[in-house]
Formats: C-alpha cells, sequence, structure tokens
C-alpha cells in the first residue's frame, strides 16, 4: 500500500518534471527539472530494485553532466525570445519528426528485441542473495565485453578529439608554470652580500 | 499498521542519527575557533559559559534572529532553495555510514556508490546559490567551486575504486569487517598513497582551506554565500561542516578500519581495548580527522586556482591510476596480511 | 640528484609536513593573549588619551590664552576665545576640543608654556549623543581636577627626558 503510494508520487513527480523541462522559460530552472527527472527515475529504478543503476544515474547524471550542463546554462546569455521565435514556423516539420521518432521507439520495445527473455545473459548460474552490482559487472565483462570496450574507445576518441580541437598554443600569453615555480629554492635567487662594516656610516 | 511502526521507527533513527550530528557540528565550529586560536597563541571563544563552551549556541540564535536579505532581482525561489540543495546530501549520505558493527540505518550493497553519489550532489547548492543571488562575486565563486569539484571528484572516484577492490565489497560494514585487526592491517598502509588522495581531494570536496578557493574571502568577499545572511547563511555552515564529518567519517571506515581499536584482534592487548565500544573508537578517529582539517587550515596558504587545477589533474589522477595497477598486482599476488 | 631529491621532497610532501610541524608546536605553547577588559596592557607614563587642562595648587587655572596650542593644533580641533578678567589678567572665556577632529598628536602639551593643556591616560571613554564629542572648559577642567595626582606623577617622571 504505501509502497505504491510512494511510487506513484515518484511517477507523477517524474512526469510533471519532464514537462516542465521543455515548457519551463528559464533555462536554469529547466535544467534544475531536468535533474529532479533524474532523481525521480532513480528513485523508481531502486524501488524496481535496479539499486546499481539508480545510484550510477544520480552519480553520473546529475552529479557530473548535469553540473556542467548547468555551468555552461549559467555561463551563456540565451535570448529566449529569439530562441521561440521559429517555433510555429518550423512545427510542420518537428510534428512529423516527432512522430517517426514515437513510432520507432514504440517498433523497437514491442518487437520482443528488449525481452529479458531472449537477451544473451550468458550461461553464468545467478545465485539468489548475488548483489545487482557484482551480477551487472559479470555480464558487463564477459558477455558483453567487446561492446564495452568498444564504448570505452570511442569515448576515448572522443575526448582526444575535443581535446585537440580546443587546444591552442598562442604566442607571448605569460602565464605561470607551478611546476616551475615549486622547484625554484633560496639558493637560486638570493645573494648575500657581506658589507665591510665601516661604509655604513651615512645614518649617524 | 505494521507498515506505519516501521516508518515511525526509521524516522526514530533518522532523528538519533542527526540530532548528535547537528550537536557536533555546533561544537566543531567551537573546536575550529579555539584550536586555530591556540595555533596562533591566542585564547579563542573564552567569554560565553565556561569556557565559552555556549559560544556555538550564542552564534546560533544570533543567526537565527538575523534577516533574511534578498538581493534584488535575485531567483527568489532558487536563491531560497540553494542552501537546503546543500545541506540535503550532507545528511542523506549518513543513512549508510556504519557506526559500529550492525550500527547503521540502512544497509545497502552499493553503500559507496551512494555515498559518492550523494557528496557530488552538494554542488549543486553551490552553484545555484551562486547563480541566483545575481552579484558577480557569488557567481566567481560558483563557478570555482563547480569545477574543483568536478574535478576532484575524480580522484576521489579513483580512491575509492581502490578501496572497493582491496574490500572486494561496497557495502561500508563490509568494508570495516575486511579490515578487521589491528592497526597494521587496516587500508591506510597498503592503500597509502589512495589514503593521501582521498583526503586531500576530501578537503577539497568540502571547500576547506587551503582549498577554499569558492570562499576566497581575501579576493571575492565570500564567494557563493556572500548575499546569504540569518539562517540562511546558518544552513551553508552546517552543510559545509557536516560535509567535513561525513568525509572524516568516510577516511575512518574506508581506510582507518572503521570501528575496530587498534590493537583489535592482537593476544593480550585486543580483547581490553575491544571493551570500549566500537562506536567510541569510530568517533575517537574521526575527531583526529576533523582535527587535520582544522591543523590545516591553520598551516597552509590558500592554493591559486590554476595550481588546484594542476594537482587535481596532474598529480592526484595519475597517482591514483597508477597505484591501482600495483594494487592489482598486490592483490594478484595474494600480498602481505591484507590481500591473503 | 638534486632532480629526484625534489621528486620525492614533492611527493613525500615534505614542505607541508615542516609547516605542521611549525603549526603544531604553536599549539602548546604559552598563550600570549590579554584578556582586556580584566588585564590590562601596561601604559607608558607618557600616554596620550583623553584632554585635560589643569590648576595651579592654589586652585588658579594654568591657561592663560596664548592660543599656541590653537595655532600649532594640525587637525585645527582647538578653539579658544578669551578675554581680560575683572582683576586684570588674560583668561580664557572658552576653550573647546573637537574630539572627532583630534588627532591625539600632542603638540598642544608640547606647546603649552605652562603645561595647562595636557593628555590623560583615559582612552575607554564613548559619547551617547551629539555633541559630547566636543569637551568644553569647564568638562576639561573637571578631568584634570579628578585626575591630577596620576597627571603630576606622570609629568614628574618624564621631566628629566624634557
Amino acid at each position: 500500500m504505501i509502497t505504491q503510494a510512494i511510487f506513484y508520487f515518484f511517477a507523477v513527480v517524474l512526469i510533471f518534471a519532464a514537462t516542465m523541462v521543455i515548457t519551463a522559460r528559464n533555462p536554469v530552472h529547466a535544467a534544475m527539472y531536468l535533474v529532479l527527472a533524474f532523481f525521480n527515475s532513480a528513485a523508481l529504478w531502486i524501488m524496481a530494485g535496479a539499486e546499481f543503476l539508480g545510484i550510477v544515474l544520480v552519480l553520473v547524471y546529475v552529479g557530473a553532466v548535469m553540473v556542467l550542463f548547468l555551468f555552461v546554462v549559467m555561463m551563456l546569455d540565451i535570448n529566449l525570445e529569439k530562441l521561440r521565435e521559429g517555433f510555429i514556423r518550423h512545427l510542420y516539420i518537428g510534428v512529423p519528426i516527432a512522430a517517426v521518432m514515437v513510432v520507432q521507439m514504440l517498433l523497437v520495445v514491442g518487437s520482443g528485441i528488449m525481452d529479458p527473455a531472449t537477451l544473451p545473459s550468458g550461461d553464468l548460474p545467478i545465485p539468489e542473495d548475488a548483489a545487482n552490482t557484482a551480477l551487472l559487472g559479470s555480464v558487463l565483462y564477459t558477455v558483453y565485453v567487446y561492446p564495452f570496450e568498444l564504448a570505452a574507445v570511442i569515448l576515448l576518441v572522443a575526448i582526444i578529439a575535443a581535446i585537440m580541437l580546443t587546444l591552442r598554443r598562442r604566442e607571448g600569453t605569460k602565464h605561470q608554470d607551478p611546476g616551475r615555480q615549486v622547484k625554484v629554492r633560496k639558493e637560486d635567487r638570493v645573494r648575500t652580500v657581506d658589507l665591510p662594516r665601516n661604509q655604513q656610516s651615512g645614518s649617524r | 499498521m505494521a507498515e506505519l511502526i516501521e516508518l515511525v521507527w526509521i524516522l526514530t533513527k533518522i532523528g538519533v542519527i542527526l540530532g548528535p550530528l547537528i550537536l557536533s557540528v555546533a561544537y566543531l565550529t567551537y573546536a575550529e575557533r579555539k584550536i586555530i586560536g591556540w595555533i596562533q597563541n591566542r585564547n579563542g571563544p573564552n567569554r560565553v559559559g565556561p569556557l565559552g563552551l555556549l559560544q556555538p549556541f550564542a552564534d546560533v540564535f544570533k543567526l537565527m534572529f538575523k534577516e533574511v536579505v534578498l538581493p534584488a532581482n535575485a531567483n527568489r525561489f532558487l536563491f531560497l532553495i540553494a542552501p537546503l540543495l546543500s545541506l540535503m546530501p550532507a545528511l542523506a549520505a549518513w543513512a549508510v555510514i556504519p557506526f559500529g558493527a550492525g550500527l547503521v540505518l540502512t544497509d545497502i550493497n552499493a553503500g559507496l556508490l551512494y555515498v559518492l553519489a550523494m557528496t557530488s550532489l552538494g554542488v549543486y547548492g553551490v552553484i545555484l546559490a551562486g547563480w541566483a543571488a545575481n552579484s558577480k562575486y557569488s557567481m566567481l565563486g560558483a563557478m570555482r567551486s563547480a569545477a574543483q569539484i568536478v574535478s576532484y571528484e575524480i580522484a576521489m572516484g579513483f580512491a575509492l575504486v581502490g578501496v572497493l577492490m582491496a574490500a572486494g565489497t561496497m557495502n561500508m560494514s563490509g568494508i570495516v569487517q575486511s579490515q578487521a585487526g589491528p592497526i597494521w592491517n587496516w587500508f591506510w598502509l597498503p592503500l597509502l598513497p589512495l589514503f593521501v588522495v582521498y583526503w586531500i581531494s576530501g578537503v577539497a570536496e568540502t571547500n576547506r582551506a587551503p582549498f577554499d578557493v569558492a570562499e576566497g574571502e581575501s579576493e571575492i568577499v565570500a564567494g557563493f554565500h556572500v548575499e546569504y545572511s540569518g539562517v540562511a547563511f546558518a544552513v551553508f555552515f552546517l552543510a559545509e561542516y557536516a560535509n567535513m564529518i561525513l568525509i572524516s567519517g568516510l577516511a575512518v571506515i574506508l581506510f582507518m578500519g572503521g570501528w575496530y581499536s587498534p590493537f583489535h584482534g592482537l593476544p593480550v592487548l585486543g580483547p581490553v581495548f575491544d571493551l570500549v565500544p566500537g562506536l567510541v573508537w569510530f568517533v575517537i578517529k574521526v575527531a583526529g580527522f576533523l582535527y587535520l582539517y582544522l591543523w590545516f587550515r591553520a598551516t597552509f596558504p590558500r592554493y591559486r586556482y590554476d595550481q588546484i587545477m594542476r594537482l587535481g589533474w596532474k598529480v592526484l589522477i595519475p597517482v591514483t591510476v597508477v597505484w591501482l595497477v600495483v594494487l592489482a598486482l598486490m592483490i594478484l599476488a595474494g600480498f602481505g596480511p591484507w590481500f591473503d | 640528484m638534486t632532480a629526484i631529491r625534489d621528486f620525492l621532497r614533492t611527493f613525500l610532501l615534505w614542505e607541508l609536513l615542516l609547516g605542521l610541524k611549525l603549526t603544531g608546536r604553536n599549539l602548546f605553547r604559552r598563550k600570549v593573549t590579554i584578556q582586556y577588559p580584566e588585564e590590562k596592557a601596561p601604559q607608558s607614563p607618557r600616554f596620550r588619551g583623553l584632554h585635560a587642562l589643569r590648576r595651579y595648587p592654589n586652585g588658579e587655572e594654568r591657561c592663560i590664552a596664548c592660543k599656541l596650542c590653537e595655532a600649532v593644533c594640525p587637525a585645527l580641533a582647538i578653539t579658544i576665545e578669551s578675554e581680560e578678567r575683572e582683576d586684570g589678567q588674560r583668561r580664557t572665556t572658552r576653550y573647546d576640543i573637537d574630539l572627532f577632529k583630534c588627532i591625539y598628536c600632542g603638540f598642544c602639551e608640547e606647546s603649552c608654556p605652562v603645561d595647562s593643556i595636557v593628555e590623560t591616560r583615559i582612552h575607554e571613554y564613548h559619547m551617547e549623543n551629539r555633541g559630547e564629542n566636543i569637551m568644553t572648559k569647564d568638562r576639561l577642567l573637571a578631568v584634570g581636577d579628578q585626575y591630577e595626582k596620576q597627571l603630576a606623577a606622570d609629568r614628574a617622571a618624564d621631566a628629566r627626558y624634557r
């Protein structure tokens, strides 16, 4: 009874937040609603028993990705009026594309490919008390090891590409190198001079 | 009905954890002022009550009776919700912290992951506070803090992966139990570089000196909480100190043997020291780490922003990656008393 | 060789440990705080605090309205008006010091030929209303009367250096 109430609470908040993400006028508000949506879906996943996925959703999407999103949204001064200008004009392209995507999703989900019974899970015996995390790990590193490694390599390529595209070395900029600063010793810079005593007579 | 009773029971347990936690936050501020005072050859607060022991309450009452000023053009809702957003994860993470053998609110399997997720949420309060206040200084503070926390989370995550490999479980009680034994059996010794990296990034994650560029009172006044006053400021304060206690508690659980006494399992000393309850050992160890926080603050000057980024990305992360490989080899070789 | 040594020093956090050692030692040092209202730092007899006008032992006020202090005052804090008294002596009718303007330099005391205007050791005073910052002649004389003993002792102690 209480479990059901909690489920419906999370579900309603999730749908509300997801709607607000696309209708909120302020981009920062939209990003915060997206965070709320992630939270509620994570809660739903945890209620469904997928605690690893739920927590990783919070850790990765809320803890890292959305922080960077917010970072960018706050730095940019987005003009909302301009963004909304072409809403009606582009509607006749947008609606068919959305419809096609919905149909595609329905086909994929409804075709039975996603049915847990038909998915390859290997010949791994599943013990009764096994932790979610350990099971996921064992499947990920045996049955799905090639797709997993492939995804990792693709991400690495993306990182390197992004760094190469943005890295530029400008001539003549003045910047500090902390490594060299740390290495400096007193002997390199300070010279002690021995002044003869009788020469400092100016003061008297 | 049975569900209701369970709900009330859980709420009682939450209260039993949060009450002492908030009290220790109050006395942590007192300890901070006293200890930093002593280090600077001063006395620290000694006017309110005997030895100044009532000082935290005086501070709290002062903050409660002050007006919460809402800056012009501030985003009202986000401005007021930001302190709560920084306090919530700092308190929520305590749900999986084991204070002693079996003394834990929820003993979930992915406990370490949960704690990592909760600590990564604290940055929202800081960013939103900085943005919603509509002030240049708080915006600068928020940006600094966001970049710093996201960077150091990676090093911290890697350090925790080391613990994960050594313990073979993500359950917090399980991690402590796999360290059962005297002081040299705990994970701080085989994972020493990771321990140091964890602690450094833990200090950075909580925006404490010498990584307190987000506040940087000498450059950007007080950073993200310039515009806050009264209770809203007090909530930020509470969140910062609760986070310090949390990071110290995690350090104890992950590296310093949790609730075990330093002589656990030795022939004569072991049983004698085991007479002291595990909770007491836990609290003593946490207090030690909190003292380190204060000692660091009294000793080190603030890092420059580029130095912080260099340390995080170019020093700490490579160190953790190298030590993870070394650790894997040690585990494979069944090295020492830890991995046999 | 130095490269290896520097590397080790950096990674073993050697300099940071030295810093921690220093602050750790200071933790146990004797504290130097003076608990102000109960304890006070020692004062010199030359301390320059609140002003006062002194009298001769026979009760006659010392000030002869020469206005040297008014002339020397760098902050223009002193205002003096004078006229002839019934017995033919020149005396002040008004002697005001604006404490908000005064910078407590002590030039008035130095310039006074009859040791009349002096600065006392009083430094814990306050004003509660507008206008109280003006020390009138009456108030200055009252302060002088109240602290005459100490003022005389301080002047005597400092006399051989003048």
